[in-house]
C-alpha cells in the first residue's frame, strides 16, 4: 500500500478516534456538566446580560425556530449592507470595490446558510473587513445555528414527553464559546505557523525568478480558514480555496484541514449517543454514514489514482493518477479523499478542482451532496439524516406490523407529511433548477443578458450538464463547491442559487425540528418485544436502503445524462 | 373458529361482480381518493388524445399501434387496481351478506298494544317491519328475527348459523347472557325479546357499509402511507417533467408515450392499486374469524396492542374448578371419607359439586341414590358458607376451611394439624381446599383445582414474542391467582378483581403509553370495554357491552383476542411489504426505460441496458406491462395478507426486507426480461 493511501486511512481514523471523546465533551457541555472550558461562563453570562437573555427560559419548537429565524434575518441585513458598501469602509488596503447587489445577495445568503457558493474571488471581491466581519462572522454563527437546532432535536428525543426543546440563545452561545471558538484557535495557530498569512497588510509585491513582478494577496486568513473547515462552511479566503498554498501550505495542514472538515459533524453523532443515552443508536447512525462514506472514498481514490483513460490512450503514463486540477504537493489520493469529505459534510472547500474529477468521482460527489446527510454539515447533517430515519421508521414499522414509532413516540401522518415535504424539496430544487438552466441554454441561448446562457458553460455535452446540475445540487446542499467551469457570477445564477440556498437551508432545519417537537409532545410508549429497535444493525440496513432508493429514484435520470453518460463515453 | 366460512380466494360469482365494479370505479370522482391511481387515469386520458393525434397524421410520436398498445396497458393498469379493490369489497360483502341472509324476512311474532285497554296481542309481521324498541315473542322452533335483548324468559338457542358451533347455548333475561342474535334458532322454551337495533343499523349492517366504501374512512396509518405515496408520485412528476429540458439539452426527442410510461412505471402503482384492498381484506379476515369490527381502525389498533386483559375463567382455565383429590385425615377410612364427600355433594348443582361426584366415580364409587324424603339437603348460604346433608343422625358439611373450623370448634372438637397443613398446601398450589365435617368432626379435605386449557401456554408464549403482555383477571385470592398465572405463563394478574379494577388497570397501562385490549360480556364490563383501545364484546353479552366495545365476537370465544391481534399485525405488514416491493421495483424499471429513451442520441448509455432488451419500444412496453400485471398477481397476497411470524421485530424486518425488498429489486428484472423476449417473439 502506498503512502498516499496510508495518509488517507490515517486521516480518517484520527478523525473518528478524536471525535468520540469530543462527542462526550459536547454532550457534557449541553447537559450542563463540568468541563475544562467552564472558565468561559463569565463571558457567556456577560453576553446574556448585555443582550437581555434569560438562558433558562424554555422554548417549544415554534418559539425556538422563531428565535433562530429572527436572528438570521438580522444577520442577513447586516451582512448585505457591509458587502454593498465595503469599499467605503475601513480595512480595505487593496481598494477592492463594492459587491453588486445580486452578487452581494448571493454572497450574503451563501454564508448565512453556512454555504460558500462564492461567485467571486476573495482576493478581489471582499475587503479585510468583510472577510472578517461578514465571512468569518457568519461562518461562526451559521455553524452555531446548526448545532443549536440539532441540540434542540436531541432535547426533544431525550425527554419522554416535553414541550421544551431548550433555549436557543443559550445553546447557540455555548456552541461558539465551548466548541467552535476553542477548536478554531487551535487550528488557526497550526495554520499560521505553517505559513498561512495572518496580516492586515495589503498586497505584497514580489519579484519572481524570471524577474517579473507579481502582486500577492494576503490578509487575516488563518483564523477564517480554521472556522471555514470546522464549521463546515468551506468558504475560501482566496478564490482557489484550499488548493492555494496560502490556505493549505503543506501535507500537514492538508491533513489537519481534512480532519477538521468532518470532525464536529462526526463528534455530534457520538454526542447524540451520550446526550440521549443511546450509544448504540449513535453507532448505528455512524455505521450507516460511514458505510456510504467509505464506499465513496474508495471509488474516488480508485478513479483519481488510476488516471484518465483518454490520456492513457495517448500513450502517456499517469503513475501518480489523474493530476489535472490537482496539486502535486498533495497528490491524487488526498484530493480524492478531500472531495468526498467536503461534499459529505456540506463543507464545500476544495484542495483540487472538482470540475477535473473523473466522471464517476464527479458523480459520487454529486450523490454525496444529494444525500447531504453522510455526517453532513455541522448540526444540519444529522437533522437531514433524521428525515431518512423517519421514512425508514415508517416503512419498517409497517413491515413488522406495528404503528411506526421512534424512541417511544408514534410517527403518524403529520410527521410523515413533513418528512415527505423535506424530501420532495431537495428533489424539486435541484431538478427544477437544472431544468430551467438547461431550458434557457437550449431555447434562449442568446437572450440579451450581460452573460448570455450560451457562454455559461466551459465544457460541452455531458460535462456541461454536470456543471449545471452540480451548481444547483451544491446550492441545495448548502455545500458551496462548484464544477468551476460554470460562468456563475451573473444575475441568473446569483439569484436562482440564492433562493435555492435559502430554501435548501431553512426548510430542512424547520422540518426535522418540527417533527422532533411534535414527537416530543406525544405520549411516551415504552419498548416491548414487538417494538422495532432503531439501534439495531437491521434498522441500519433499512436506513441504507431508504437512502439509496430515495436518492436513486429521484436523481437517476440527471445522473445518467451527466456523469454516467460521460463515464461510458470515456470508457467505450 | 367457525368452519363453514368459505376460504376460497376467488369465486366466479364474485369475480364477475368485481369486474363490473372495476369499470364503475373509473369515475374520476371516485378515483381522486387514490392519488396514485388517479394520475395513471389522467395519463391514460392523455394517451388517448395522443392516439387520436397520431391517427390524424402526426409522425413525431411513434407508430399508432405502439401508442394504442401503451394506452391500452395503462387503461388495464387502472382496471386492475379497481378490480383489486372491488374483489376485496365483494368478498367482504359476500361474507357479511351470508350472515345477514339468515335473518332476512323471517316472520316475527310482534307483541302489540291494542285498544284503549292495554292488552298484549301477538301479530305476525315480516322482520323488516320491526323497529327499535318493539317487543317480539319467540317459541321453540322459531328463528329469531332481529338482534335483541331478552326481557322475559329463558331459552336454549342454536347459534350455529352465526358461530358454526352446534352446541346450543342458554340465554335468559337479566344478567350478562340476555342478548340474542337475529338468524339464530330457539330450541326450547319461550322468550320475549326487545329489539335493540333499528333496521339497517345492526353490527352486520355497519360492517357491510364499511366494506362497501360508503362510510369507509381511511385509518390514520393509511392516511400517512397515502401521504408518503403521494409524495413519491410528486417526486416522479418532477423527474418526468424535468426530463424534457434535460433531453432537449442532450438533443434527444422523447415522445409523450415514453414520458407517460416512465411516469406510470415509477409511481408506486402496485401499492397504490392494492392499498384499499388490503384494508378491506383486513376487516374481511376479522369477519372470517367471526369477529365483527365497527371500524377498520379497530383492526389496525389491534396490531399495536401492548397489553391483553383476559378473564381467567373460560380463557385460561376450562370453565370452573374441578375436584382433583380427596385427602382423608385418617379418622375415617378413605372409602368412608369419599362416600361422605359424595353424600355432601349430592344436591350440589354447582360445577364444583358435580366434579366431586365425577372424581369419586372415576375412583370406582357409585353415586348413592337417596330419595328426597329420606334426607334433608342443606343448601349453601352466605352465612354458613357450607352445604351438606342431614340424614339418619348424620350431619355432613363441606365448605371453606374457616366455616368448617368454626362449626367443628363450636362443637368442642379440634381440627387436626393434618387438615390445617393440607389446606395451606393446596392453597399455595393454586387450588381451593374444601374441608369436610362428619358429625362436627373435620375428617378430610377435598382439593379443587383450576384446569388450565391445553395449548394456552404456547399461545401466551407467542404473544410474548409479539411483545404483548398478558394479564389474567380473576376473582381468586392473590395466592391462587399467582399460582395459576405462573402455570399458564401470563405476565401479570389482577386477583380478587372487582369490575372497577379492570378499569383502573386499563387506565394505569394507558397512562404508561400502552394500548390495551380486553374482552368482556357483562354490563359492568361496558365502561372498561369503552376505555380499552380494543374492546371485544362477546355476542352473547349484554347490549351495553356490545355498544361499548369496538368489535363483537360472534363465537363468544375469549381466546379470540389473540387472533385479532395477529390480524391487525398482518394488515400493517401487508401494507408495509407491498409498499417496499412496489418502490424496489423502480430500480429495474429505470434500467429498462432510461437506456431506451436515450439510446439513439447517446449510444454509450446502452451500457445501462443490462437486461439487453431488444429495442426501446419493447423495453418500454415490457416495463409497462410488468407494472400492470404485478397488480393482479399480488391480489391474492393482498387479500390473504402476508404471513405473520412472531419472531421479534428485528428478525421480522430482516425477513421481510429480504423477501420483499431484495425480491422487489430482482423480480422485475426477470419479469421485464421475459416479457421483452415474449414481445420480441410476437413482433418478429
Amino acid at each position: 500500500m502506498n503512502t498516499e493511501i496510508i495518509g488517507v486511512i490515517f486521516t480518517f481514523l484520527i478523525t473518528v478516534l478524536l471525535a468520540i471523546p469530543f462527542g462526550k465533551y459536547i454532550s457534557k457541555v449541553f447537559n450542563g456538566e463540568r468541563t475544562l472550558l467552564d472558565f468561559m461562563s463569565p463571558l457567556e453570562r456577560f453576553i446574556y446580560r448585555i443582550s437581555g437573555i434569560d438562558p433558562k427560559q424554555s422554548m417549544n419548537w415554534k418559539e425556538f425556530l422563531k428565535a433562530m429565524l429572527t436572528i438570521n434575518l438580522v444577520w442577513f441585513v447586516y451582512a448585505f449592507l457591509l458587502l454593498i458598501f465595503q469599499s467605503h469602509l475601513p480595512l480595505n488596503p487593496d481598494g477592492n470595490p463594492d459587491q453588486t447587489p445580486d452578487l452581494a445577495f448571493n454572497t450574503d445568503i451563501s454564508f448565512l446558510v453556512n454555504c460558500n457558493l462564492q461567485h467571486y474571488s476573495g482576493e478581489s471581491g471582499l475587503t479585510y473587513l468583510t472577510q472578517l466581519f461578514v465571512v468569518g462572522f457568519l461562518q461562526f454563527v451559521s455553524a452555531a445555528t446548526g448545532i443549536a437546532c440539532l441540540i434542540a432535536l436531541f432535547n426533544g428525543l431525550k425527554a419522554k414527553t416535553t414541550n421544551n426543546l431548550g433555549n436557543f440563545w443559550d445553546i447557540f452561545i455555548k456552541s461558539i464559546t465551548r466548541i467552535l471558538l476553542p477548536l478554531s484557535i487551535v487550528v488557526a495557530i497550526v495554520l499560521a505557523f505553517n505559513g498561512t498569512p495572518t496580516s492586515f497588510k495589503g498586497k505584497d509585491t514580489i519579484t519572481t525568478l524570471q524577474g517579473d513582478t507579481q502582486q500577492v494577496s494576503r490578509g487575516p486568513a488563518a483564523g477564517v480558514i480554521a472556522i471555514k473547515q470546522l464549521g463546515t462552511n468551506g468558504g475560501g479566503y482566496f478564490g482557489a480555496n484550499s488548493s492555494v498554498p496560502f490556505e493549505n501550505p503543506n501535507y500537514l495542514t492538508n491533513t489537519i484541514e481534512a480532519w477538521a472538515i468532518p470532525f464536529i459533524s462526526i463528534a455530534l453523532i457520538f454526542a447524540l449517543g451520550y446526550y440521549i443515552k443511546r450509544k448504540k443508536l449513535a453507532w448505528v447512525i455512524f455505521g450507516v454514514m460511514t458505510f456510504f462514506f467509505v464506499l465513496f472514498v474508495v471509488n474516488n481514490v480508485y478513479f483519481e489514482t488510476k488516471g484518465n483513460p483518454e490520456i492513457s490512450r495517448m500513450g502517456i503514463a499517469q503513475n501518480i493518477g489523474a493530476m489535472e486540477g490537482k496539486e502535486i504537493r498533495l497528490g491524487s489520493a488526498a484530493t480524492a479523499y478531500w472531495s468526498v469529505v467536503t461534499t459529505s459534510t456540506s463543507n464545500g472547500s476544495v484542495n483540487g478542482m472538482h470540475d477535473s474529477l473523473m466522471p464517476l468521482s464527479g458523480g459520487v460527489v454529486l450523490i454525496d451532496m444529494m444525500i447531504n446527510a453522510l455526517y453532513g454539515g455541522v448540526g444540519v447533517g444529522l437533522l437531514n439524516y433524521f428525515i431518512f430515519i423517519i421514512i425508514a421508521v415508517f416503512i419498517s414499522g409497517l413491515m413488522v406490523g406495528r404503528t411506526p414509532e421512534f424512541l417511544g413516540h408514534k410517527v403518524e401522518a403529520r410527521e410523515v407529511k413533513i418528512a415527505a415535504i423535506v424530501t420532495l424539496l431537495s428533489a424539486f430544487l435541484i431538478k427544477v433548477g437544472t431544468a430551467f438552466a438547461a431550458y434557457m441554454l437550449v431555447h434562449h441561448p442568446d437572450v440579451a443578458w450581460t452573460v448570455k446562457p450560451s457562454s455559461w458553460l466551459n465544457n460541452p455535452s455531458y460535462h456541461g450538464f454536470s456543471e449545471m446540475l452540480y451548481e444547483y445540487t451544491s446550492a441545495n446542499a448548502n455545500n458551496g463547491s462548484g464544477f468551476e467551469g460554470l460562468g456563475d457570477n451573473n444575475v441568473w445564477w446569483n439569484v436562482t442559487t440564492g433562493f435555492v440556498l435559502i430554501l435548501g437551508r431553512y426548510l430542512p432545519i424547520i422540518g426535522p425540528l418540527a417533527i422532533g417537537g411534535l414527537l416530543a409532545n406525544k405520549k411516551f410508549i415504552p419498548e416491548s418485544a414487538g417494538t422495532l429497535k432503531t439501534d439495531s444493525a437491521t434498522f441500519g440496513v433499512m436506513t441504507i436502503a431508504v437512502i439509496v432508493i430515495v436518492t436513486a429514484l429521484s436523481y437517476f435520470p440527471p445522473l445518467a445524462l451527466g456523469p454516467i453518460a460521460e463515464y461510458f463515453s470515456m470508457h467505450h | 373458529m367457525s368452519k363453514q366460512n368459505s376460504n376460497k380466494l376467488l369465486e366466479p360469482s364474485l369475480i364477475s361482480e368485481a369486474f363490473k365494479q372495476s369499470f364503475i370505479k373509473l369515475s374520476p370522482r371516485y378515483m381522486v381518493r387514490n392519488p396514485v391511481m388517479f394520475t395513471v387515469e389522467i395519463g391514460t386520458a392523455v394517451m388517448m388524445g395522443v392516439c387520436v393525434w397520431v391517427a390524424m397524421g402526426e409522425t413525431s410520436q411513434g407508430t399508432l399501434a405502439y401508442n394504442i398498445a401503451i394506452t391500452a396497458i395503462l387503461f388495464i393498469t387502472v382496471l386492475f387496481a379497481n378490480f383489486a379493490e372491488a374483489i376485496a369489497e365483494a368478498r367482504g360483502k359476500a361474507q357479511a351478506e351470508s350472515l345477514r341472509k339468515t335473518r332476512e324476512e323471517t316472520p316475527a311474532k310482534k307483541i302489540e298494544l291494542v285498544g284503549e285497554i292495554f292488552m298484549n296481542e301477538v301479530k305476525v309481521v315480516p322482520s323488516s317491519q320491526l323497529k327499535k324498541g318493539d317487543v317480539f315473542l319467540c317459541e321453540a322452533g322459531d328463528i329469531i328475527p332481529m338482534d335483541g335483548e331478552i326481557i322475559e324468559g329463558i331459552a336454549t338457542i342454536d347459534e350455529s348459523a352465526i358461530t358454526g358451533e352446534s352446541a346450543p347455548v342458554i340465554r335468559e333475561s337479566g344478567g350478562d347472557k340476555s342478548s340474542v342474535t337475529g338468524g339464530t334458532k330457539v330450541l326450547s322454551d319461550r322468550i320475549k325479546v326487545r329489539v335493540t337495533t333499528a333496521p339497517g343499523e345492526s353490527f352486520l349492517d355497519k360492517m357491510i357499509a364499511l366494506v362497501e366504501g360508503a362510510s369507509r374512512q381511511k385509518t390514520p396509518n393509511e392516511i400517512a402511507l397515502t401521504i408518503l405515496l403521494a409524495s413519491f408520485t410528486l417526486i416522479f412528476i418532477i423527474v418526468c417533467v424535468t426530463l424534457k429540458p434535460y433531453a432537449d439539452y442532450a438533443q434527444t426527442s422523447i415522445n409523450i408515450a415514453a414520458y407517460i410510461s416512465l411516469f406510470v412505471c415509477l409511481i408506486p402503482t402496485t401499492i397504490g392499486g392494492l392499498l384499499s384492498a388490503i384494508g378491506i381484506a383486513g376487516m374481511d379476515r376479522a369477519l372470517r374469524a367471526n369477529v365483527i369490527t365497527k371500524s377498520g381502525k379497530a383492526v389496525e389498533t389491534a396490531g399495536d396492542v401492548d397489553t391483553l386483559l383476559l378473564d381467567k375463567t373460560g380463557t385460561i382455565t376450562i370453565g370452573n374448578r374441578k375436584a382433583t383429590n380427596f385427602w382423608a385425615d385418617g379418622i375415617q377410612t378413605e372409602k368412608k371419607f369419599i362416600e361422605a364427600c359424595m353424600l355432601a355433594s349430592l344436591a350440589d348443582e354447582t360445577p364444583e359439586g358435580k366434579s366431586i361426584i365425577e372424581l369419586a366415580e372415576t375412583k370406582g364409587f357409585s353415586k348413592p341414590v337417596i330419595e328426597k324424603h329420606e334426607a334433608h339437603f342443606v343448601e349453601f348460604t352466605a352465612e354458613t358458607r357450607s352445604s351438606g346433608i342431614d340424614m339418619d343422625g348424620i350431619h355432613i358439611r363441606k365448605g371453606a376451611f374457616d366455616a368448617i373450623k368454626n362449626r367443628v370448634e363450636h362443637a368442642g372438637n379440634k381440627v387436626s394439624p393434618f387438615i390445617i397443613n393440607k389446606t395451606k398446601e393446596i392453597a399455595a398450589n393454586g387450588g381451593t381446599p374444601l374441608v369436610l365435617s362428619y358429625n362436627d368432626e373435620a375428617t378430610g379435605v377435598i382439593e379443587l383445582q383450576d384446569i388450565i386449557k391445553p395449548g394456552i401456554q404456547e399461545r401466551f408464549e407467542r404473544l410474548r414474542k409479539m411483545g404483548v403482555k398478558t394479564v389474567m383477571v380473576t376473582g381468586d385470592n392473590p395466592l391462587t391467582a399467582k399460582y395459576i398465572a405462573e402455570k399458564a405463563g401470563v405476565d401479570d394478574f389482577i386477583a380478587e378483581a372487582k369490575p372497577e379494577d379492570k378499569m383502573t388497570y386499563i387506565k394505569k397501562e394507558q397512562a404508561g403509553g400502552k394500548l390495551v385490549a380486553m374482552m368482556g360480556d357483562g354490563t359492568n364490563d361496558a365502561p372498561a370495554l369503552a376505555q380499552a383501545d380494543v374492546g371485544v364484546a362477546m355476542n352473547s353479552g349484554t347490549q351495553a357491552a356490545k355498544e361499548a366495545g369496538n368489535m363483537v365476537d360472534l363465537d363468544n370465544d375469549p381466546t379470540k383476542l389473540i387472533e385479532i391481534v395477529e390480524i391487525g399485525k398482518q394488515l400493517l405488514i401487508t401494507r408495509g411489504t407491498i409498499t417496499t416491493f412496489s418502490i424496489a421495483n423502480d430500480v429495474a424499471k429505470y434500467f429498462a426505460i432510461i437506456p431506451a429513451l436515450f439510446i439513439v442520441s447517446i449510444p454509450s448509455l446502452n451500457a445501462l441496458n443490462i437486461m439487453h432488451l431488444t429495442s426501446p419500444q419493447t423495453a418500454i412496453l415490457s416495463a409497462v406491462i410488468f407494472n400492470a400485471i404485478i397488480i393482479p398477481l399480488l391480489i391474492p397476497l393482498a387479500l390473504r395478507g402476508v404471513q405473520y411470524k412472531p419472531i421479534g421485530a428485528s428478525a421480522l424486518l430482516r425477513r421481510n426486507l429480504l423477501i420483499y425488498g431484495l425480491g422487489g429489486i430482482i423480480v422485475p428484472f426477470i419479469g421485464i426480461k421475459l416479457l421483452d423476449m415474449l414481445i420480441t417473439l410476437f413482433v418478429k
